[in-house]
Order: structure tokens, then C-alpha cells, then sequence
């Protein structure tokens, strides 16, 4: 038997920042172009799942003409099994901040703002609080920034950044149409940098250690490391910050509980890895991506059960914007249920396999895009499993 | 001036009558009342120069906004998959046994709302369930109990 190998553990996103006003004010008096291009240099990729390399993302906001630009935190960590953001907000919410310092000055953004999600309203006073204090730094280093924080209500949509815009101006949280992108057009029609949580962090921590040594971990297509929250079937559940692109069978050998069936990569929005091809799945943007979400089923699980579970998430979560995912997640559900009864025959699984094809084409946003994600792979691998 | 009056002018004259702070302004309203009634939103619409659909749609939009009456302490309980793999179902059934109502129900006496909600970012320690902002996790029947008890107790 091959010896357990032993997956990196990192310890850079908690760690505390002894003299974090020292690292702050090193990081603002880099130029601008400095800071973008180790960020280039360091290869980071956005850390909410969709992994937009960060430093371009800063570039073209700045590049624009603009009489007001904004930086956004996007704090509403709402794909199912993501709950790494909130324990970066509860423990080290000044580096969040300190990041959001630096995006602001290299795009000349005067004011900021977090979404925070509506179910972590609870953390809302003490990040005040250190807000506050923050906002004193600020001053002190000279650096004319104000950071507001705003609440969501319980839309796991307005984690789509162009929704997130919409809600913060007090509409309905239904995605834009793209292009424009948020750096072109974005909060109020302004250029906006929206990042993650966790990449403000890293952001700020590449500032500090410089690109070389983040790029040293991790792969070519996947620098640096990650904070993963892992739940389900697993004897260790919690959040753990792991070097990038391991391959799933290390994962699992780690955090499995010796009869893992499957594991879902980047929440239900993800996809559904079945033990057969845990040895050959990636964890990163060259293999399965995911904005940290790792939920592991047992083989107690009815992977039935799982699939409806997620589909009745999409069906109440779709905005109802566009056709295709208000009717194509309802019609889903009903499908997927009428074939577990027998009203329908399993090859009425391939018409809804069909169904998620035409969503992944036509749907305005990444919601409706995405349903195809889970359902193909659970439907393709359990099939028997939808059935009896 | 009414008590809605009073407190849609009192929530606007903090957070300003730009529509930006339109979310920031109903949830004003949710913290103190629960739910949006419909003077809440005529209000609204009326001290920020908006239409009273406007502020329905925006308000209409959002789980945690409620247009429907709800109890002074709303329970919303996690259905997303790892809160079900781990037990939501007995957490549910002794909730509507403890409260005598059904999920979407409110206590006759007003006190209590019963909900079910989408993943609130407690996987890790389900099952999870939200009253009004605070998080209550790894819940078992009889940390349930003990939870409604004190509040019954306490209110």
C-alpha cells in the first residue's frame, strides 16, 4: 500500500499580523504598477470560485476613465458548504480591510464597501468596531479611504457580482447582462474592483511576502493556497487553508471517513467527483475549480437525495429573471421526481440532462449556468441511484 | 403621525433618501417589526420619492425582507444538504411539536415564526438554525428545547 501522503497545510490567511500598521504602510507606498504587477507575478486567481486573475482586475479599473471608481468586498458567501469567509471576518477582518486599502489606492477608489450576507449579520457590531480602528490607521497613514458595511437579506443570487451591484443600489438582485464587466461598469455604473473575501487577504499578504513566495506553492494554473471549508462525511470537519492542486485522492484519504462515495467540488454549483475518478481529479483551475466548498458523502448517502436537496435550493434561489433557469430549475425537480416515482421513464433523464445543456447556453448567469455542473455529474455517475 | 410614520421617517433621516440605501432602510423596518406590512412600504416609498412598487419589488425580492406578518422571534432552521444529512428533520420536528405549528406558521400568541432557509453558512457544525440575526449550531433535540425555553422564559 502507497504511504499516506500527507496534504501541505498553510498558515497565511489567519496568521496574525504582529505589526500590521508597518505592513500596511509598506504596501501603500509601493506604486501602483508595482503592486499590480506582483499580483501578475504571483499568478493569484480570484478566490470566490470563479478565478479571475486578480491583478487584472485591478488594472482595468484603474486604466478607466472615471470621475469615481469603488472597491467591493463580496461577503456573500452563500454556495452551500462555503463558510470559510465568515471565519476570515471573525478573526482577521483587518486584513480584509488592509487589502481593500491597497486595491484603493491603486485604483483611486475614495470609498468601499462590504456585502456582508444577511445570515452573518451577527458578526455586524464587532466588525464595526474594528472598522473603526481601521479607519484611524487610515488616517494616520494618510490615505483618504472610508469602508462601509452593507447587509444582505438572504439571496444566495446577489453573490453574482452584477446582482450584488443591483441590491447595494436598492433594487432586485438580478444580474446584469455581461459585457459590461463590473471594471468597466459597475456599482452606480462606475468602475468597480469586486473581489472575494479571501482575496483581499492574499492580496494584501502578496504585498507583503512578494510574489515568489506565494507562486511557489501550489501549480502552474493554481498559485498559492486556499482556505477550504470541508463538511459532510468526514471526521474532521471545519476550515483549512491547503496548498492548491492536490489531486482528490490525497483529499479524501485526509478528510474521508474510509467510505467515501463522493465528494462535491465548489457546492452545489460545483461538481460531484465519484470515488472512480478520485485519483485523477485536481483540485484547482486545471481539474475542478471551487471557491473552497469540499462536502463529502458516504455511501449511507442516496445521492437522490442529494440532487433534489440542490435542486430545490436552485429552484428558490433562481432570480426568475430569464426563462431558462426559473423554468428549467422547476422543471428539474418535477423531472427528477417524477422519474423516482416511475411517472416517467429513466430515459427521461437524458431529456433533462438536455434541458441542463440548453440552461448552460442560454441562462444570463452563472446560477442557471451552472445547474448543468451538479446535475450531469450526479445523474451521469448515480444513475441507478435516481432511479430505485 | 403613526408609529410607521414615525419610524420610516426617524430610518430614513439616518441613512439618507437615496435609493441606495433603500435595503438598508426595509431592514430598519424587519429589526423592529419583523415584516414589511404594507403602510411600511407606502411609507417608504412616499419619504424616498419612489413608487410604492418599487419598494415591493425590491422588498418582495429578498427572504430575510418579509411582506408576510411574522412572530417577534423568527426560526429560521438550515435545509441546505449538510444540515439534512445531519439531522434537520428531527430539529424541525421538535420545534413544530415545542410550538404547536407548522413550518411557515406563527404562534397564536405572536412570539414565533417557524421557517425553513437555505445554507447559512454553518456546514461545518450543522444542524443550524437562525433566530431573528443569531446563529445557533450543532443542534441536537435537546439543546432545541432548551433554546425556545429560555426565550419563552426570558420574554
Amino acid at each position: 500500500m502507497a504511504e499516506k501522503k500527507q496534504l501541505k497545510r498553510v498558515d497565511i490567511i489567519f496568521t496574525e499580523e504582529c505589526n500590521f500598521k508597518q505592513v500596511l504602510s509598506e504596501a501603500l507606498q509601493r506604486s501602483d504598477d508595482e503592486i499590480i504587477q506582483s499580483l501578475l507575478d504571483s499568478g493569484l486567481r480570484g478566490r470566490g470560485g470563479a478565478g479571475f486573475p486578480t491583478g487584472m482586475k485591478w488594472k482595468f479599473t484603474a486604466q478607466e476613465e472615471a470621475d469615481e471608481r469603488f472597491i467591493i468586498c463580496n461577503a456573500d458567501e452563500g454556495e452551500p458548504g462555503t463558510f470559510k469567509d465568515r471565519e476570515i471576518l471573525f478573526k482577521v477582518p483587518y486584513k480584509v480591510f488592509g487589502g481593500m486599502a491597497v486595491g484603493a489606492k491603486v485604483i483611486g477608489a475614495k470609498e468601499g464597501y462590504i456585502y456582508l450576507r444577511g445570515e452573518y449579520k451577527f458578526l455586524l457590531d464587532d466588525l464595526q468596531k474594528q472598522l473603526d480602528d481601521f479607519h484611524k490607521l487610515l488616517d494616520e497613514l494618510g490615505l483618504d479611504f472610508r469602508i462601509h458595511i452593507v447587509t444582505g437579506a438572504g439571496a444566495y443570487i446577489c453573490g453574482e457580482e452584477s446582482a450584488l451591484f443591483e441590491s447595494m443600489e436598492g433594487k432586485r438582485g438580478e444580474p446584469r447582462n455581461k459585457p459590461p464587466y463590473p471594471t468597466i461598469n459597475g456599482y452606480k455604473g462606475k468602475p468597480t474592483v469586486i473581489n472575494n473575501v479571501e482575496t483581499l487577504v492574499y492580496a494584501l499578504t502578496i504585498c507583503r511576502l512578494g510574489a515568489e513566495r506565494f507562486k511557489s506553492l501550489g501549480t502552474n494554473d493554481s498559485r498559492g493556497s486556499k482556505v477550504f471549508s470541508i463538511s459532510g462525511d468526514t471526521p474532521i470537519p471545519g476550515i483549512y487553508e491547503l496548498e492548491l492542486g492536490m489531486t482528490l485522492e490525497n483529499f479524501v484519504e485526509e478528510f474521508g471517513d474510509g467510505d467515501t462515495k463522493s465528494v462535491q467540488v465548489g457546492g452545489a454549483a460545483g461538481f460531484c467527483v465519484p470515488r472512480k475518478d478520485f485519483k485523477d481529479t485536481i483540485i484547482g483551475f486545471e481539474g475542478v475549480p471551487t471557491g473552497g466548498s469540499m462536502m463529502l458523502f458516504n455511501s449511507s448517502r442516496s445521492m437522490y437525495n442529494v440532487i433534489h436537496n440542490y435542486l430545490e435550493f436552485f429552484e428558490e434561489e433562481s432570480c426568475g429573471q430569464c426563462t431558462p433557469c426559473r423554468v428549467g430549475c422547476q422543471q428539474l425537480l418535477l423531472g427528477v421526481e417524477a422519474v423516482k416515482r416511475g411517472d416517467k421513464p429513466i430515459s427521461y433523464l437524458d431529456e433533462l440532462l438536455k434541458l441542463t445543456e440548453t440552461m448552460k447556453l442560454t441562462a444570463k448567469c452563472g446560477l442557471g449556468q451552472s445547474v448543468a455542473n451538479s446535475f450531469a455529474s450526479i445523474v451521469d455517475n448515480f444513475k441507478e441511484e435516481m432511479i430505485y | 403621525m403613526s408609529n410607521t410614520q414615525q419610524m420610516v421617517k426617524e430610518l430614513v433621516d439616518k441613512h439618507g433618501n437615496d435609493r441606495t440605501n433603500l435595503m438598508a432602510i426595509l431592514q430598519g423596518v424587519i429589526d423592529r417589526e419583523r415584516s414589511l406590512n404594507d403602510e411600511a412600504i407606502t411609507e417608504i416609498a412616499r419619504e424616498m420619492d419612489l413608487s410604492a412598487a418599487q419598494v415591493y419589488g425590491t422588498a418582495s425580492f429578498y427572504t430575510f425582507l418579509d411582506t408576510q406578518p411574522r412572530g417577534e422571534y423568527v426560526i429560521r432552521v438550515c435545509r441546505t444538504i449538510t444540515c439534512d444529512m445531519k439531522g434537520k428533520r428531527e430539529i424541525l420536528h421538535m420545534l413544530e411539536n415545542l410550538l404547536k405549528v407548522n413550518v411557515g406558521e406563527t404562534t397564536p400568541d405572536k412570539k414565533f415564526t417557524l421557517l425553513e432557509t437555505n445554507c447559512l453558512g454553518w456546514c461545518h457544525k450543522g444542524p443550524a438554525m437562525l433566530i431573528n440575526d443569531k446563529a445557533y449550531t450543532e443542534l441536537t433535540v435537546e439543546k432545541v428545547k432548551d433554546i425556545i425555553t429560555e426565550i419563552k422564559h426570558n420574554s
